[in-house]
């Protein structure tokens, strides 16, 4: 039974773990090969887009993947290698954008939304508080207002 | 103030309609990836003939000392879109006497012997890129893929998928022209 359950869970993890780097890909030496996937997950693939060449099988995405690791074994260092393949491709293969003048909007932007966002809520409550401030009694009134209260007491006893 | 508080809501909602006006244009093509090659020296590449064939092979060299623009398509007998690009590719040639470079891009020698034969060779030279190497240099993505080259060697121009259709076509020849008229102008 405990075989069965243990069974069936690898059966329903086994998509999740499936990899799209080939055991022919790997490099003998198991730090290089950390290197290599660590840069293949920052990497675009340029046929499927929206994924990173390390989970993609594309043909394409293969060939980096081997490019990466033959980058690394002729001892570039990791921001090297990801160079090598943004001069070919560009930045549209980083799937992290830089930080330069063409996408200071991209950064900046959230900033700025919390920035005006916050700005406007903080003057909205100040403004009512003010009004609030404005509204109540000054210690004359407050004084005839117990005055009054004082009567309405005394002629209700 | 307040006039300027009660104008942003209106000012807001001019820059989202601007965006969307941008985004949903339907002639953008947001999956179309940026060349970094336009403008640049053609990238450094030797790749030998396909095994068997006369049709000499190609490399950087080729590509620079040029009279007029040259047009350097990737191609492979894989590639059904290719099979239909051939018949434009080879009127090219034929009719507008362009000079045609061939990059034959992961293919097994036999079989794109047979699909020239088949076709017939509109390349004046086919470098055979078995492992796709020259392939990443130029940066693509997949196959085909056509680019126009200045005589000096600098890529002026980049076509992604296949050179079919009126639209497709007008676009490709509006480019060489263009091309061709730089090269009269600068010469």
């Amino acid at each position: 039974m405990r075989k069965l359950l243990f069974m069936a869970v690898l059966l329903v993890a086994a998509p999740f773990v499936v990899q799209a780097v080939e055991p022919d890909e790997m490099l003998a030496d198991p730090v290089l090969e950390a290197r290599a996937r660590e840069i293949s997950k920052g990497l675009r693939c340029v046929v499927c887009q929206n994924q990173d060449i390390d989970s993609s099988n594309a043909g394409v995405a293969r060939d980096l993947r081997l490019l990466v690791r033959e980058r690394l074994t002729e001892g570039d260092t990791d921001a090297q290698v990801t160079a090598f393949i943004q001069a070919r491709y560009g930045d549209y293969v980083l799937l992290r954008p830089p930080f330069k003048p063409e996408t200071y909007a991209l950064w900046l932007a959230p900033f700025a939304l919390i920035l005006i966002g916050g700005g406007s809520v903080i003057a909205v409550i100040s403004k009512s508080g003010r009004r609030r401030a404005k509204e109540a009694l000054n210690s004359e009134e407050e004084r005839a207002v117990a005055e009054l209260l004082a009567e309405e007491e005394r002629s209700r006893s | 103030m307040g006039r300027i508080l009660a104008a942003l809501p209106i000012l807001i909602a001019l820059v989202f309609g601007a965006f969307f006006l941008w985004g949903l244009n339907p002639d953008r093509d947001p999956s179309a990836i940026p060349s970094v090659l336009i403008s640049q020296p053609a990238p450094e590449f030797d790749l030998p003939a396909i095994e068997g064939m006369d049709t000499p092979g190609l490399s950087r060299a080729d590509l620079a000392g040029n009279p007029a623009p040259v047009v350097v398509n990737v191609f492979a007998s894989w590639c059904v879109p290719c099979r239909a690009e051939h018949a434009v590719l080879t009127r090219f040639v034929e009719r507008d006497g362009v000079r045609l470079f061939g990059i034959n891009y992961k293919d097994k020698p036999k079989d794109a012997r047979g699909w020239l034969e088949n076709l017939g060779n509109p390349y004046e030279k086919i470098g055979s890129d078995l492992n796709g190497r020259a392939g990443i240099e130029w940066g693509i993505s997949g196959v085909p893929e056509t680019f126009i080259i200045s005589g000096d060697g600098t890529v002026l121009y980049r076509y992604v998928g296949p050179i079919v259709g009126e639209k497709a076509e007008e676009e490709f020849t509006t480019a060489l022209v263009q091309a061709r008229a730089a090269a009269g102008a600068g010469s």
